[in-house]
C-alpha cells in the first residue's frame, strides 16, 4: 500500500458554480489504477464524484480521462505509474512552463504543484478535452464523438445479396480491419487530438479509424464512394497533421493515425486528388533523398506538381497554377536567407553526399522496397519486435557493405 | 408517455438482436440501456461462439457436449434448438460484417474450446464479444429509425397492469434525473448477470442483477439461481479474466511445484474439461497445499508459439503486462478461479417468455435453460443471439396481436417515493452502500463459491438478511439530479440483494452436487432426487421454492468424466 494524491477537476452542474480544483487522499496498491483510486473516493469519501465506468479492464471504453495532461483510460493506467509521471512533470515546471493544459489554472485554483517542495506532487485527473463536460469526469460524448462516427456511414454496405454461406476473403483481411475493430469507442484519441482543437468539425481519429474498418474490408461495395466522400470532406482525411497524438492515447493500439494514413494511400491509389498535395508532396520527398541523400527545396515544387520529365513537358494546369502561386514564397525564401547561394536556386545543382553516403542512402531505400509488407500492428508484439532487431542488423550489415560487394557473411 | 410495441431493457448481444429482430417484424422497438449500449458487458466474451458449421461436425455433438456440460440440468429441447439454429446466426453475423477468423481457404476458421468434442468455436482474434457487439451496434445506427435508443436510462421498475400482463416500465433520465413511464405491449429483459454480487468478479460494475431482480419482484419466477459459474482463469486479486482461448490454444495449468494437476481430474481433456470440473481441481490444489503463497495456481501460455499468441490473444497479453505486470509470452501467470456468471435467472421458455404475459427474458438475465448447472466456454454468446433473436420475434408478434394498456401512474408514483426516500436520509444516519456492497460481495465469495456446505450457506443467509436491513437506511452522498451515480448504486444495492438472497436460498435447498453447485456435505450427484430445477417465487415471506422437470429429448443422464 502506498498514498497517493489526486488532484481531480471537478464540475457539479447544479451547484451554480464553475469548474474547480478537489484533491484527495488515497490509499491503494501501486499496481492498482487511476480509477481505483477514484473508485476509493467515490466508496468512502464522496459518493457525488462522477465518472463513467464498467469492466476496471480496458474493455468497455467507459473512463477516457485525462491523466497528468495525457488522454487514456483511467483503468489502464496503473496509479504508481501516474505518479512517477507527475513527479517528472511537477521537476519539468521548475525549468520551463508546464506540460500543455495540465493543471491548467481555473478560477480560484490557488494548489499549484510546488516543484522542489517536501510533498510529492498529485496527480492531476481531468475530464477528456474535445468534448463538453457534463459534470466531473463525465462529458457529452453524444454530440461530439458519436455524430461524428455516424458521419462515416458505419456499417457494412455489401455487394448485391449475402452468399449462402461466409463471403470467402483473404484471411489477411480480416487481421488488417481487426486492428481497428479492436476500438472500443473511448473517445482518448478524439480528447488528445490537435487537429481536433485547430478545427472542431475534423472527422477525427475515431471516427476515420471505423471509416477503414469498412473501406478495408473487402466485403464492402462502396469502398471506393467512402473515400470520396472521406478526401473531398474538408474536415476529412487530409484534416490530420501526422502529430501521433492520437496513436499515444489508444488504449487498444488501433492506432488511428495509421488508419487514417491506410485510407489516404487508398485514396491515393484510387485517383482521387489530394487537395493539400500532401500526397504528392511525399513522393517528391521521397524521390529527392533517394537521388541526392539532403533536400533539393529547389527541386521539391516541381517533384511535388510535375513529376518526372513528363511532367516538366507537358506540366498540367494545376502545377503551372502552384508554381506561378509559389513565387512570392520562394522570394520570400531568399530574402530570408533560407536559400542562402544563387547555385541552389537552380533546380538539379543541388550536391549529392560525399564518397559512398549516397549509395548507403540508396541501400536503405533497397532494404525498405525488399521489406515492403506492411507492419500491421495488430499482430506485432514479440515476433514484430524480433523482426524489427533482425531488419536492423541486416540493415547495418547492408550499410557496411553497399551495393555492388559482397555482404560479409 | 414514451409508447413502444417491444422495450427492450439492456443492450448488450442479447439485447441488440432482440431489438433487431423485434424491428424485422415491422413494429415499434425502443432499446434502453443504462450504460451506453457499447459499454455493455458483452464486450467482455473474449474466445469465440460455438457453432457446429464444420462439415463433419454435427449440432447433435454440440447439443451433446452443452448436456453433458450442464450436468444433464439443462433442458435438451431449448439445446436442441440453440445448438441447430447455430450456423444461421454465424452466417448472419458474418454477413453483417462481422471479422471472423479465416482459415487459409478464407473461409471461416475455428479454435478448440473446454467441454467441446470438436474445434467449433468462431472467433475475432479474443475480442469476440466485442466485435459482434459493436457490429450490432453499427445495425442499430443503420437501423435508427426503427429502433428508438435509449442511451443511460436506468430502469427501476416493471408495471403490470390489472391483468397481470406487463405493459411498460419506469426509467430514470440518467442524464438529467427525469422519471419517464414507457408504455409497451411486450418488454424483453436482457440486462445481464448478477456477478457484482460477488468479490472479486470478471463482471463489470454494472452486472448487478437488475433484470433477475426486476423480474422477481413483480412475480416471475426465477430458476437454478444456485449455478453461479466459477471461471478457472482469473487473475488473483482483480478477478480479470483470462479466456479459456489460452487452453484452447494449449496452455498448461501448473500447481506450484510444476506439476500439470490437471492429468489428476481429467486425464482425458485435461485444461479442456469443463469450467466447474477445471476450478474445483484448481481450488482442492490450492486447498492442499499445492498452490503459490497467494492462493493461485498458474496458467503457463509460454508453450503456445509466440506469434499465435499475439495473433489470438492478443488482449491477454495487454491484460497480462498492463494488469499483472506479467509478460505472459515469457512466463506463467497466476490465476485463481472466480465468479464469472448467471446460469441461474429468470424462467423463460424456448421464445423468451416468463410465467408474465407481455415479460420477456433473454440473455445471462434469463434461464432457459440451456447450460444447466454449468455454461460451456463460448455459449454464452450463443445463448444470447440465439434467444435474443427468439425473443424479439415472439414479442413483436405478440405486440401485433395485443392491444394496448396503459400503466398505472401509481408503479411512477411509488418509484419517485424510493427515490425520495433514499435521498431523506441523512450522512452517517447508517451504514454507505459501497460498505454493505462490500460484505455482501466477501461474504458470497467466502460462501457461496466454488466448495459450499449448509454451515456455510446459512451463515451467508444471515449476513444477507442483515444487509437487507441496513440497506434500508443506508446512505448516499449524492442528492443531485444530473448523472447522480451515487442514487443508482443505492437503487443496483436492492437488486444485488434479491439475488443474493435467492442463490442462497437455492444453494441451500439443492442437497446435492452438481455442475457448479458443489455441496461437500453432498459431495455426489443425485439424479434421482435432484435431477430437476429449482424455481423461486417471490411471497411476502420471502421466496419460496418449487420444482420443474428437467427436459429430456434423447440423452439419458449419465456419470460425467473428462
Amino acid at each position: 500500500m502506498a498514498d497517493y494524491k489526486i488532484k481531480v477537476r471537478r464540475f457539479q452542474p447544479e451547484s451554480g458554480q464553475g469548474p474547480y480544483w478537489e484533491e484527495f487522499k488515497v490509499e491503494l496498491e501501486p499496481s492498482l489504477s487511476v480509477l481505483d483510486s477514484l473508485l476509493q473516493v467515490k466508496d468512502r469519501e464522496d459518493g457525488s464524484l462522477s465518472v463513467r465506468c464498467s469492466c476496471r479492464a480496458a474493455i468497455c471504453g467507459s473512463c477516457g480521462m485525462k491523466i497528468n495532461g495525457q488522454s487514456g483510460l483511467g483503468c489502464k493506467t496503473q496509479i504508481g505509474e501516474a505518479q512517477e509521471l507527475a513527479e517528472k512533470m511537477a521537476r519539468a515546471t521548475a525549468s520551463g512552463p508546464r506540460t500543455r493544459e495540465a493543471g491548467r489554472e481555473i478560477a480560484g485554483d490557488d494548489e499549484r504543484a510546488q516543484p522542489g517542495a517536501e510533498e510529492a506532487a498529485p496527480i492531476i485527473i481531468e475530464p477528456m478535452g474535445n468534448m463538453p463536460v457534463i459534470k466531473d469526469l463525465i462529458t457529452d460524448m453524444e454530440s461530439t464523438h458519436w455524430t461524428k462516427i455516424r458521419r462515416v456511414t458505419p456499417w457494412l454496405l455489401p455487394h448485391g445479396e449475402a452468399p449462402e454461406r461466409e463471403y470467402i476473403v483473404e484471411p489477411e483481411s480480416m487481421i488488417d480491419i481487426t486492428q481497428s475493430m479492436a476500438c472500443i469507442q473511448c473517445g482518448a484519441c478524439v480528447s488528445s487530438c490537435l487537429s481536433m482543437e485547430a478545427d472542431p468539425d475534423f472527422i477525427g481519429p475515431a471516427a476515420l479509424a471505423k471509416a477503414y474498418r469498412f473501406v478495408g474490408d473487402p466485403r464492402d461495395a462502396e469502398g471506393v464512394e467512402r473515400l470520396h466522400d472521406l478526401a473531398e470532406d474538408p474536415h476529412g482525411i487530409y484534416d490530420c497533421t501526422h502529430c501521433f497524438s492520437c496513436v499515444d492515447a489508444c488504449p487498444k493500439d488501433v492506432a488511428p493515425m495509421d488508419q487514417i494514413m491506410r485510407l489516404r494511400r487508398k485514396a491515393g491509389e484510387a485517383g482521387i486528388e489530394d487537395p493539400n498535395s500532401g500526397h504528392s508532396h511525399e513522393l517528391a520527398f521521397v524521390k529527392i533523398i533517394e537521388k541526392k541523400g539532403t533536400l533539393d527545396e529547389s527541386l521539391l515544387l516541381q517533384e511535388s506538381f510535375a513529376p518526372g520529365i513528363k511532367g516538366k513537358l507537358v506540366p498540367s494546369r494545376r502545377a503551372i497554377k502552384e508554381m506561378l502561386g509559389s513565387i512570392p514564397t520562394a522570394i520570400r525564401g531568399i530574402k530570408t536567407g533560407k536559400m542562402r547561394s544563387l547555385p541552389k536556386l537552380i533546380p538539379g545543382i543541388h550536391h549529392k553526399l560525399p564518397g559512398t553516403a549516397q549509395d548507403e542512402v540508396q541501400a536503405i531505400y533497397k532494404h525498405a522496397e525488399e521489406h515492403n509488407e506492411e507492419f500491421n500492428l495488430y499482430i506485432k508484439g514479440d515476433e514484430g519486435e524480433l523482426a524489427e532487431i533482425e531488419a536492423e542488423e541486416n540493415l547495418e550489415t547492408a550499410i557496411a557493405a553497399p551495393a555492388g560487394e559482397e555482404a560479409p557473411s | 408517455m414514451p409508447t413502444h410495441d417491444v422495450l427492450v431493457i439492456g443492450a448488450g448481444l442479447a439485447g441488440q438482436r432482440a431489438a433487431l429482430a423485434a424491428a424485422e417484424q415491422g413494429v415499434s422497438v425502443g432499446i434502453i440501456s443504462k450504460v451506453h449500449p457499447v459499454r455493455s458487458h458483452s464486450n467482455a466474451a473474449q474466445g469465440g461462439i460455438n457453432a457446429a458449421l464444420n462439415p463433419g461436425d454435427s449440432w447433435e455433438s454440440h447439443a451433446f457436449d452443452t448436456i453433458k456440460g450442464s450436468d444433464y440440468l439443462g433442458d435438451q429441447d431449448a439445446i436442441e434448438i440453440m445448438t441447430k439454429e447455430a450456423p444461421e446466426e454465424i452466417l448472419h453475423l458474418e454477413h453483417l460484417g462481422v471479422t471472423f477468423h479465416r482459415n487459409e481457404e478464407g473461409k471461416l476458421g475455428t479454435r478448440a474450446f473446454g467441454g467441446a468434442s470438436a474445434a467449433r468455436t468462431y472467433y475475432v482474434a479474443d475480442i469476440t464479444g466485442q466485435a459482434i457487439m459493436h457490429v450490432l451496434y453499427e445495425q442499430l445506427m443503420k437501423h435508427s429509425d426503427s429502433v428508438a435508443r435509449y442511451e443511460e436510462w436506468f430502469c427501476t421498475a416493471l408495471a403490470i397492469d390489472e391483468a397481470g400482463e406487463c405493459c411498460g416500465v419506469v426509467t430514470r433520465n440518467v442524464a438529467d434525473g427525469s422519471m419517464e413511464l414507457f408504455q409497451a405491449k411486450s418488454v424483453i429483459l436482457a440486462c445481464g448477470g448478477n456477478g457484482q454480487v460477488w468479490k472479486p468478479t470478471t463482471n463489470a460494475l454494472i452486472c448487478t442483477g437488475d433484470g433477475i431482480a426486476m423480474a422477481y419482484r413483480v412475480g416471475a419466477k426465477l430458476m437454478d439461481m444456485e449455478m453461479i459459474q466459477y471461471h478457472p482463469t482469473t487473475l488473483a486479486g482483480k478477478g480479470f479474466l483470462i479466456t479459456e482461448g489460452a487452453r484452447g490454444e494449449g496452455a498448461h495449468l501448473l500447481n506450484a511445484k510444476g506439476e500439470r494437476f490437471m492429468e489428476t481430474y481429467a486425464p482425458n481433456k485435461m485444461e479442456l474439461a469443463s469450467r466447474d470440473v477445471v476450478s474445483r481441481a484448481e481450488q482442492t490444489e490450492i486447498n492442499e497445499g499445492r498452490g503459490f503463497p497467494d492462493g493461485t495456481v498458474a496458467l503457463d501460455i509460454t508453450v503456445v508459439p509466440k506469434k499465435r499468441v499475439h495473433e489470438a490473444l492478443r488482449e491477454i497479453v495487454l491484460v497480462g503486462r498492463d494488469f499483472a505486470g506479467v509478460d505472459i509470452t515469457r512466463e506463467p501467470i497466476h490465476i485463481k478461479p472466480g465468479n464469472h456468471y448467471t446460469m441461474g435467472g429468470v424462467k423463460t421458455d424456448v421464445d423468451g417468455r416468463t410465467d408474465i404475459p407481455g415479460l420477456y427474458s433473454a440473455g445471462e438475465t434469463a434461464c432457459v435453460s440451456v447450460h444447466g448447472g454449468n455454461r460451456l466456454g463460448a455459449n454464452s454468446l450463443l445463448d444470447t443471439l440465439i434467444f435474443g433473436r427468439r425473443s424479439g420475434v415472439d414479442a413483436a408478434t405478440r405486440a401485433k396481436h395485443t392491444d394496448a394498456s396503459k400503466p398505472s401512474p401509481k408503479v411512477l408514483e411509488d418509484e419517485d417515493a424510493m427515490i425520495a426516500d433514499i435521498n431523506s436520509r441523512e450522512k452517517g444516519s447508517g451504514r454507505r452502500v459501497s460498505e454493505i456492497k462490500l460484505e455482501l460481495g466477501q461474504t458470497m465469495d467466502a460462501k457461496v463459491a466454488v466448495f459450499r456446505d449448509e454451515a456455510g450457506i446459512n451463515e451467508a443467509i444471515e449476513i444477507v438478511a442483515r444487509l437487507r436491513e441496513e440497506a434500508k437506511t443506508a446512505y448516499i452522498d449524492d442528492h443531485g439530479s444530473v448523472f447522480n451515480q451515487d442514487l443508482l448504486g443505492a437503487i443496483e444495492l436492492g437488486y444485488m440483494l434479491d439475488n443474493a438472497e435467492c442463490t442462497c436460498l437455492a444453494a441451500l435447498e439443492r442437497k446435492e452436487s452438481r455442475g457448479a453447485q458443489y455441496r461437500t456435505d453432498f459431495p455426489e450427484r443425485n439424479d434421482e432426487e435432484w435431477l430437476k430445477h429449482i424455481d423461486l417465487e417471490k411471497t411476502d415471506d420471502g421466496p419460496e421454492i418449487s420444482y420443474s422437470e428437467v427436459t429430456i429429448t434423447q440423452w439419458q443422464p449419465e456419470a460425467r468424466t473428462y
